[in-house]
């Protein structure tokens, strides 16, 4: 990997200040994300991956370490909008129509009324849901409504996209379509992704770097560089290497769990 | 139409307990009568009399119809004794407290959303507020506003009114501006929006289910409010004045009609309501 790196974490810690006392949700965390990977945060819950995934878009704010995006702060990036959030609810306001709601960010950030039809009709394009813009969020099915929410978070152009567990809500075949779909989209764009999962198949089949994290305190337990090629069709889940990675995964997820 | 009938099955038992009470009650008057008189009256005599009496405890239905239509349709809309004219009065008062109480209620929640400290000292008097009986307060605000030189009735009956529809307004709108989730507004904030966006992208649009909820019940009390404001004031127009008038010049019939055409004109306005918000509802696009 020369890619240069788009999100730096040295160090990092955040603690929350709870009635029942402080709560160490990350602690020591180093990693390197460079430009174009896809990375997918995996562990149980309360390991912090989605509180890492909030500190990068400047959601929460660290309370030690240093952590920098774009070479900036996590501020700075939000306000030079390095970078689109998916939710895991698609969140898409029932009032607007589609087309309206991929327009709410472009109408925040002052984009030209022109510049955002452009932009709406393109992203929907790449979401492959040309033709819905007129609709309306409740005329539409839940994997359609998650992609209508990640066209949203594309609709402004950020190079890093941020998604904490998107498809968590969705059923399983769903899941394996909108994965397939998220790969070719990743493809294409060339966009870094940093995507938040319960799931170890999923976090297999889909990114180029697995971080495996555990609980109390939230840390990092293994970084695996996945070995799979780039272009991978669904049926690559039964081959020797996705199981051994799998396998890997698993037995990082075990031993971080040995502390409790 | 298939609700007709529950409907009218329910109609003509009200209906008929009404004409019974109007018996009872307005029988008296007749035994007194014959009893006066050295006469013995059988029920039979007495039925038609309790129908047709100018001064009856419990007037019946048909004569209360009467009344209103006489009031309604039996003479120029602008003369003193036309219910229209009246009932206008009423009208106009209603809508002029109804705009304040929405202007006050949505601006207080507002304040009350964005500062903790609003509402942590407002609330609780918004709430006090609505314990007080209107007919106690209604009195206060007409001598105060006369008392700085307020000359026109219109102004305090507008507050009275105000006092009464804003409280459902301020409470919707407060949990309304509130009711968006963190995610969303999370959402925003990914987005650098500001507070004002927040505002006018998020927090008002989702509140606006909760806001024409609200304008259902304030529109009713509105009209409440302004026909207690028409009371005391020693007005001589408007619904209120005119129950006013029956009750104290000893003409039930006036007085029943009144209230008839204060009942049709609350109905009126729920309608009214109701449209404007299934207008508002197609533009946001809520189920076909």
């Amino acid at each position: 990997m020369l890619n240069r790196p788009v999100i730096e974490a040295k160090g990092l810690n955040l603690t929350f200040q709870t009635a029942d006392g402080p709560v160490h949700a990350l602690k020591d965390v180093d990693l390197t994300i460079a430009e174009g990977e896809f990375v997918c945060f995996l562990g149980p819950s309360g390991c912090g991956k989605t509180t890492f995934l909030r500190c990068i878009a400047a959601l929460e704010r660290p309370t030690g370490g240093s952590l920098t995006v774009n070479g900036m702060t996590a501020d700075e990036a939000r306000k030079q909008r390095g970078y689109g959030y998916v939710f895991q609810a698609a969140g898409l306001y029932p009032w607007r129509t589609i087309a309206g709601n991929i327009r709410l960010p472009l109408e925040i950030m002052g984009f030209s009324k022109s510049d955002q039809t452009a932009r709406v009709e393109r992203v929907l394009d790449l979401v492959e849901l040309a033709g819905f813009g007129k609709k309306f969020p409740w005329q539409l099915s839940g994997g359609m409504q998650q992609r209508a929410s990640i066209a949203r978070a594309l609709a402004f152009d950020a190079d890093i996209l941020l998604m904490d567990e998107p498809f968590g809500a969705l059923d399983e075949i769903v899941r394996d379509r909108l994965n397939e779909e998220l790969l070719k989209l990743w493809a294409r764009t060339g966009k870094t992704i940093a995507f938040v999962t319960h799931s170890i198949p999923e976090a297999v089949y889909l990114s180029t770097k697995i971080v495996v994290m555990s609980p109390r305190p939230g840390r990092i337990t293994d970084v695996i560089d996945s070995p799979l090629p780039k272009d991978r069709p669904l049926d690559i889940r039964d081959s020797r290497e996705f199981i051994e990675i799998a396998h890997r995964v698993r037995e990082g997820l075990r031993a971080g769990h040995q502390d409790d | 139409m298939r609700n007709a009938f529950p409907i009218f099955t329910v109609l003509c038992a009200i209906l008929a307990i009404w004409y019974a009470g109007s018996v009872w009650m307005n029988s008296t008057w007749v035994f007194d009568q014959a009893t006066r008189n050295g006469q013995t009256v059988t029920w039979g005599q007495v039925i038609p009399l309790t129908m047709a009496q100018d001064r009856p405890l419990l007037p019946p239905p048909h004569q209360v119809a009467e009344n209103l239509w006489k009031g309604i349709a039996g003479q120029a809309v602008t003369s003193k004794r036309s219910l229209v004219y009246h009932g206008f009065v009423t009208f106009r008062g209603t809508m002029a407290g109804f705009a304040l109480g929405i202007v006050f209620g949505v601006g207080m929640a507002m304040a009350i959303v964005r500062f903790r400290v609003m509402d942590q000292s407002v609330m609780p008097w918004a709430i006090i507020s609505q314990t007080i009986p209107i007919v106690a307060l209604a009195p206060m605000i007409l001598t105060v506003s006369n008392q700085i030189g307020i000359e026109t009735k219109e102004v305090p009956k507008a507050v009275i009114s105000a006092y009464l529809s804003f409280f459902p307004v301020l409470v919707s709108m407060v949990k309304g501006l509130r009711a968006p989730d963190h995610m969303q507004l999370d959402l925003l904030k990914t987005y650098g929006a500001s507070e004002g966006q927040t505002f006018w992208k998020l927090r008002l649009p989702a509140s606006l289910p909760y806001f024409f909820a609200s304008l259902k019940v304030a529109v009713a009390a509105a009209l409440i409010g302004t026909i207690v404001g028409e009371l005391p004031s020693g007005a001589i127009e408007g619904l209120g004045a005119r129950m006013l008038i029956g009750s104290q010049f000893g003409e039930p019939l006036i007085m029943w009609a009144a209230l008839f055409a204060a009942a049709i004109l609350a109905g009126l306005l729920i309608v009214l309501v109701g449209l404007v918000e299934r207008l508002a509802n197609r533009r946001m696009g809520v189920g076909a």
